[in-house]
């Protein structure tokens, strides 16, 4: 290897690598986010590359809502049983008995509830800091959070009480009871997540690439059909090719229509798309300019 | 004119290419920072390099136009793009640090994109601290101002290798050359009392569009380039310090698994120099030698490793080597110190309290330490030492620091990563102030 071989993703997998690093050090107790979506199967990677041939020093965590994709779920476990580490599931389901979580309906969207089901987990096994695989180029909110992102006892995030952050001098200090969230590739954007996913040649769930699936037309999205998405009277189900950019919820995640069957051919599309990651394929983030910011004021990723 | 008139502009084509294309894993990443108010077209040259590299997407356009909308505006206003939290549209006030994304086929651009008005000391050097190069804007109908001044003093405070100074709105100064000429001037002579190595001048007009990406056709006097060729082909390779090893261990791998019984990885990233397996290294600050074995990652083994890599090093002998200790080239030894000069940011709305004792994290060690002493603050606005005895929020200072256990370290000045270092409150768990070694 040499200098001029140092390429921008060289220059993000170092940074990320070192964060992680820090992490294990510097903190008494942190987990990782799984959720088995793109961005989480990148940081298991860059994981294995911080520690390996050790242990992770810390578990893998999913917060279930219990509306996922069975593809990402099935993907979820067979990927935490390949790396042999530690995979600890919380569902939802769990919270709405408890009383913590009430939903108007079963079939409405859970992902606004996903916090009280994490902050349960991290007061459960005590974690400090839950490293997450958020980016800065997602959404508004997330260009102005820090790598190393404080949360008060109450899970929440104060945009104008940040603590500044220098160098990759970060500041992982916390009273009892209060948490950090660590986003390791903050500064990667979707290309460079899947340009990364083809170098590495990871694997990711099946529904990422183009596939037939049943649609409604809905607002401005493709819902997808599912025991929880039915169409209104009047609203005709089409069968497409679509693949989706996000896994989340299957109540609100839309597909887009593509023709992308393998990760070069994502990156080609993704390279010329003109729609924002969140704004083609998350209903949830349409409601209002400000719902990412408000969400995580309530203890969000 | 309208300086947010920005709707036609959008439609028109660029000749920028798209950032498309799968070469780009080859591109070669760059940090930056835009430093101006937005009265200096700081928002319409972030939406203008945004825009022409295709990074403005088109529900984000809309979004921001059905807000102009409903503001009343005639156009789209560029600067909602930048300017993003409710809490910030509630009080019209933008809040610290925002990071922006673009990407060229050549290189892949990440901007730190800081207000302007209050707090600006301790955001600037916040976004600063990790840029290659800085943007200083300058308004071509209002000249070097206090603020520039100021701009420029945190760059080489902060030891931005590169300094661009951009001066905008010439189309509203007819595109003069001796407007142009004598700008440069006053900036040169002033920056002549700064450490600032390398400094560029770009006569530009970001509404327009001229010098930024495109030429135009009204700055032929004009043979430098512009600024996306600029920002494309600088020289960052030796932007880190390519001489002395240093490796600060971060975290070390003891598996203790039947097959890897005696294996003890050192992981870390390279902050500065190179290591060939086989170099001869000291650990500090014990002073014990030994030679490097293996450098891995993962599933790779390499000959060598260079800044700033992330690896995991192996060395021959047994020794007892923990985070916060640092490997270096035998041949090249920093220095280990318990007292040291620095300059100090102080970050924090709680003022030093110099009879108390902080947490100092330098690499990846943490001690306790004092400021033992307040040589002079400096006044940024005109560069004059006045004395204190105290240092509130956006206050620059030279001071004398005495810390508990030893620092292994070297002046900022040669080495960013060994030279800098922050200190947090113990009580309120803040982060209150950053620090250079001089």
């Amino acid at each position: 290897m040499s200098n001029q071989t140092f390429t921008h993703l060289d220059a993000l997998e170092s940074e990320a690598i070192h964060i992680m690093r820090e992490v294990a050090a510097e903190c008494a107790n942190p987990a990782l986010l799984f959720s088995g979506g793109k961005d989480s199967v990148v940081l298991l990677r860059l994981a294995e590359k911080a520690f390996r041939p050790g242990r992770f020093p810390f578990p893998l965590l999913h917060i279930d809502t219990e509306h996922n994709f069975p593809e990402v779920i099935e993907f979820r476990d067979h990927r935490a049983m390949e790396l042999g580490e530690r995979l600890i599931v919380r569902s939802m389901e769990d919270s709405i008995k408890r009383g913590k979580v009430v939903l108007r309906s079963q079939n409405q969207s859970r992902n606004p509830f996903q916090s009280i089901t994490l902050l349960d987990a991290i007061a459960e096994f005590g974690f400090d800091a839950c490293i997450g695989g958020a980016r800065r180029d997602e959404e508004k909110a997330r260009a102005k959070e820090r790598i190393f992102s404080f949360r008060d006892e109450f899970g929440q995030w104060d945009p104008k009480n940040q603590r500044p952050e220098l160098w990759s001098l970060y500041n992982t200090r916390t009273h009892p009871g209060e948490n950090i969230r660590v986003f390791p590739i903050s500064n990667w954007t979707e290309l460079d997540v899947w340009e990364y996913i083809a170098r590495e040649e990871l694997e990711v769930p099946s529904i990422y690439f183009a596939h037939w699936r049943e649609v409604i037309p809905r607002d401005a999205g493709l819902l997808p059909v599912s025991y929880l998405v039915q169409p209104k009277e009047g609203e005709q189900v089409e069968k497409i090719m679509v693949r989706f950019r996000t896994v989340g919820d299957m109540s609100c995640t839309c597909p887009v229509a593509s023709q992308a069957k393998n990760v070069s051919e994502i990156i080609a599309e993704t390279a010329m798309t003109r729609i924002t990651e969140r704004g083609a394929t998350r209903m949830d983030d349409q409601t209002s300019d400000a719902s990412m910011e408000l969400r995580k004021k309530e203890g969000y990723f | 004119m309208d300086y947010f008139n920005f709707k036609n502009q959008l439609s028109e084509g660029s000749k920028m290419s798209v950032v498309g294309n799968i070469g780009l894993d080859r591109a070669e990443l760059l940090r930056f920072i835009a430093a101006g108010s937005v009265d200096d077209g700081k928002s319409t040259l972030i939406g203008r390099l945004l825009h022409d590299s295709k990074s403005i997407f088109e529900d984000q356009l809309s979004s921001i136009a059905r807000t102009s909308n409903k503001r009343g505006m005639q156009s789209v206003d560029l600067s909602l793009l930048t300017d993003g939290l409710q809490a910030e549209r509630e009080q019209g006030i933008t809040i610290d640090v925002a990071y922006r994304y673009f990407a060229t086929p050549k290189r892949k651009f990440i901007i730190a994109d800081t207000p302007g008005h209050e707090q600006y000391t301790r955001n600037m050097v916040t976004g600063a601290s990790t840029a290659n190069l800085a943007i200083i804007l300058i308004d071509a109908r209002k000249g070097v101002l206090t603020q520039s001044r100021r701009h420029a003093y945190l760059a080489s405070l902060v030891g931005i290798p590169h300094l661009v100074v951009a001066v905008n709105k010439m189309d509203l100064v007819d595109y003069s050359r001796e407007v142009f000429e004598r700008i440069c001037n006053d900036f040169a002579t002033f920056a002549q009392g700064l450490r600032l190595r390398n400094i560029e001048y770009i006569p530009m007009s970001a509404l327009v569009g001229d010098m930024v990406v495109e030429r135009g056709d009204k700055l032929a006097w004009y043979e430098g380039r512009a600024l996306i060729d600029l920002l494309e082909d600088i020289d960052i390779e030796h932007d880190i310090n390519t001489d002395d090893f240093r490796f600060p261990v971060q975290w070390v791998c003891r598996p203790q698994t039947e097959a890897l019984h005696d294996f003890r990885g050192y992981m870390g990233r390279v902050e500065s120099g190179s290591i060939r397996v086989g170099d001869a290294v000291t650990i500090l600050p014990s002073g014990l030698t030994s030679r490097i074995k293996e450098i891995l990652l993962y599933q790779d083994s390499f000959d060598d490793a260079f800044a700033p890599q992330s690896v995991t090093l192996t060395i021959e002998d047994h020794l007892d080597i923990s985070r916060g200790d640092m490997l270096v080239k035998t041949e090249e030894q920093p220095k280990i110190k318990k007292e040291f000069t620095a300059m100090l940011c102080w970050l924090s709305e709680q003022s030093l309290d110099p009879r108390r004792k902080y947490i100092v994290k330098h690499t990846t060690r943490m001690v306790k330490g004092v400021v033992s002493q307040i040589d002079y603050r400096v006044d940024v606005n005109t560069l004059n030492h006045e004395t204190t005895d105290s240092l509130k929020m956006n206050d620059i200072a030279r001071v004398v620091m005495k810390v508990q256990q030893p620092l292994v370290c070297d002046d900022y000045a040669s080495n960013r990563a060994t030279g800098s270092f922050i200190m947090i409150d113990e009580t309120s768990n803040n982060t209150v102030a950053a620090g250079m070694i001089c």
